[in-house]
């Protein structure tokens, strides 16, 4: 795990996944739109994957809320995976699992868009 | 015994006045009642023995006997005395001056006037007992209705609820005597977890006392929100009492903080009954002295420091304890309740027990309570001192906290949480240091952010403190996520309702430069109050 942030995509069976690696606090702003605005013009669903990510804060949470809104914006739909027990715990207080569905990995996320 | 005469005039056809009376009333027509004197008679003046064993009227010009009262009566005019005795006692007389016809009073007036004070007596004593009773039931309804009232006030400024603070037990009881007297206490969290006591009681009682109790603890309370020492909240309140507070009339008052974290306390006393600490030790009482509240303006109160350990109990009292009296009216005294604090009680709320139960056989059956009892016990119920587990500072730049949160897993390994406990505790940590860096110390390198970490009975603390001086946290709403994702608010906003939603409690204390913020888990698994 690094501290260096990176917002990676990459498409995966009809699913735009975007891996998040580091840290994600108010440093990694930037990085973030760059891979919202790397997504396919007609990328319909979107799966954050937060395995990579070794530590979140409220200013990665804003973030989060940010793209999510957008995404809304565009009629694209957020699923997330990767997160641990305690992220999970904190997507859960926040209501972000209330807007976005959590999968357990990539594998079952990318399963169900097929279905 | 007051008598009361007159002079009696004949109206009718002896009239002095320069014009007839047109049309008289009938009380004219009859008698004209002139000016009423009256004469005290000293309950040991020598004429009602005389008069109690007079056979019949009385002939004041043939009495010998030296008394005041005897002079007074002649000097007003008065010739015959008529005993009017009732069941053997005396209960008035029938003053009377000269016959108009100026001759001396005969056999048969005497006789007359004998049956007369015979009949007479008997329907005045009655009377007189009817008023009597009258009175002393108007005076018993006024007496009950100024306790209800004293009772409704004493009792509504009393705390119906005592702060617990972590590993403490703090209890009070309060029993008023029948007649109200001034006696209160308190006990108030303060925003900084310290907690605010007093004792107090008001000279006099009734409505009076109540009413000065009333005002002087809300006066307690509103110089104790304001972040002063003992003493400095004493002085304001003497100083806004003095003036205000009827004379002859002042207050005791004993007002301390404590620290429930670290045991120490302070406290200062105006003129109230000294505080014990028991310990394995025995009893100690604690010395402050200062004058009581309202007397006299411009007073400083000195304050007296003290660390309470663990296992150790403070207790204040009210002189309703010290000074209740035995059958034989031996007092219960200040030696005897520092025996029975001394010899202490192991078990909860013990201590408030054995004392009024040591009370209440010393005073026997039957006791008609002579004052209001208060009793304030604060004891430390914890086995162990608050270890500080460790500390370090760390500079005020951007993206420190992930220092601070390495650092932290460390110190708080084996510290009984369990793995997620402690991912939330890194959590609320990281964004309390955030705010430390960003807010308090304005990304100001130079300024440290210190973080301390203390355990102590069933609670694991982390104390982030920057140099924010008296800012204080703004009170957290649960965002509204709805309205972020629309594009209503700011997508940002989240970090001090992370803080509060992933720790037991949260307080935050200043000193005017520093500014700290503890996030508290318990680790007991007990709960802990903001």
């Amino acid at each position: 795990m690094t501290d260096r942030f990176e917002a990676v995509v990459r498409h995966d069976a009809g699913t735009e996944v975007v891996d998040l690696t580091g840290v994600l606090d108010g440093d990694a702003a930037a990085a973030v739109t760059r891979a919202y605005e790397a997504l396919p013009r007609d990328a319909e669903r979107v799966l954050l994957n937060f395995a990579p990510m070794s530590f979140m804060n409220s200013s990665g949470i804003a973030l989060v809320v940010e793209l999510l809104a957008k995404a809304r914006l565009d009629g694209r739909t957020v699923h997330a995976t990767g997160l641990t027990e305690h992220y999970r715990h904190i997507f859960e207080i926040t209501r972000l699992s209330d807007f976005m569905t959590i999968h357990a990995d990539e594998a079952s996320a990318v399963a169900e868009a097929a279905r | 015994m007051t008598v009361w005469t007159r002079t009696l005039r004949r109206v009718i056809g002896r009239s002095e006045r320069a014009e007839p009376i047109a049309a008289p009333t009938p009380a004219q027509q009859t008698l004209d009642l002139g000016p009423t004197s009256s004469v005290e008679i000293a309950p040991n003046d020598p004429i009602l023995a005389y008069l109690q064993g007079a056979p019949g009227p009385v002939d004041l010009d043939d009495l010998e006997l030296s008394s005041p009262a005897v002079d007074a009566l002649r000097a007003d005019g008065v010739k015959l005395v008529v005993p009017l005795v009732s069941s053997g006692e005396l209960i008035g007389t029938l003053n009377l001056g000269p016959r108009l016809s100026d001759q001396e009073y005969s056999t048969d007036d005497r006789r007359l006037l004998d049956s007369l004070a015979a009949q007479a007596a008997p329907a005045l004593r009655v009377a007189q007992l009817v008023r009597e009773q009258e009175a002393e039931a108007r005076e018993r309804q006024r007496i009950e209705q100024e306790l209800q009232v004293a009772q409704l006030i004493q009792q509504h400024f009393l705390p119906t609820e005592l702060p617990q603070p972590a590993g403490w037990s703090v209890e009070a009881h309060y029993r008023p005597a029948r007649a109200v007297g001034g006696d209160f206490y308190d006990v108030v969290e303060r925003p900084d977890g310290r907690l605010a006591f007093a004792i107090g009681d008001v000279t006099d009682k009734g409505v009076p006392a109540a009413m000065v109790m009333a005002a002087t603890r809300s006066l307690l309370r509103s110089a104790g929100s304001e972040q002063l020492g003992p003493g400095q909240v004493l002085a304001q309140v003497n100083d806004l009492l003095h003036g205000d507070i009827p004379s002859r009339m002042f207050v005791t008052c004993l007002y301390g903080l404590l620290d429930p974290r670290s045991g120490e306390m302070r406290f200062a006393n105006a003129g109230h009954n000294l505080p014990f600490v028991r310990s394995e030790a025995g009893a100690a009482e604690l010395r402050a002295t200062g004058m009581p509240l309202g007397l006299m303006p411009g007073m400083r109160y000195e304050e007296t420091e003290h660390r309470l350990e663990p296992g150790q109990l403070l207790l204040l009292h009210s002189d309703g304890v010290t000074e209740a009296h035995a059958p034989d009216r031996e007092m219960f005294g200040t030696p005897r309740l520092r025996a029975v604090v001394a010899a202490g009680a192991a078990e909860r709320g013990g201590m408030l027990a054995r004392v009024l139960s040591e009370l209440s056989r010393f005073t026997g059956v039957g006791w008609e309570q002579e004052d209001d009892i208060t009793l304030l016990s604060l004891r430390w119920e914890g086995e162990a001192a608050a270890t500080v587990r460790s500390e370090r500072s760390f500079p005020s730049r951007r993206g420190v906290e992930r220092e601070a949160l390495a650092w932290l897993a460390g110190v708080v390994s084996g510290s009984g949480l369990d793995q997620p406990r402690i991912e939330n505790l890194k959590t609320a940590v990281a964004e309390a240091v955030m705010n430390a860096v960003e807010h308090g110390n304005a990304g100001d390198e130079s300024l440290p952010v210190e973080v301390r970490v203390e355990a102590r009975s069933g609670e694991l603390l982390v104390g982030i403190t920057d140099r924010g001086g008296g800012r204080t946290i703004p009170i957290t709403e649960t965002p509204d996520i709805e309205a972020k994702l629309r594009g209503e608010q700011t997508p940002r906003g989240w970090g001090l309702f992370l803080i509060q939603s992933l720790v037991d409690a949260v307080r935050e204390s200043s000193d005017g430069s520093r500014h700290t913020v503890e996030l508290v888990l318990r680790t007991d698994g007990g709960t802990t109050d903001d």
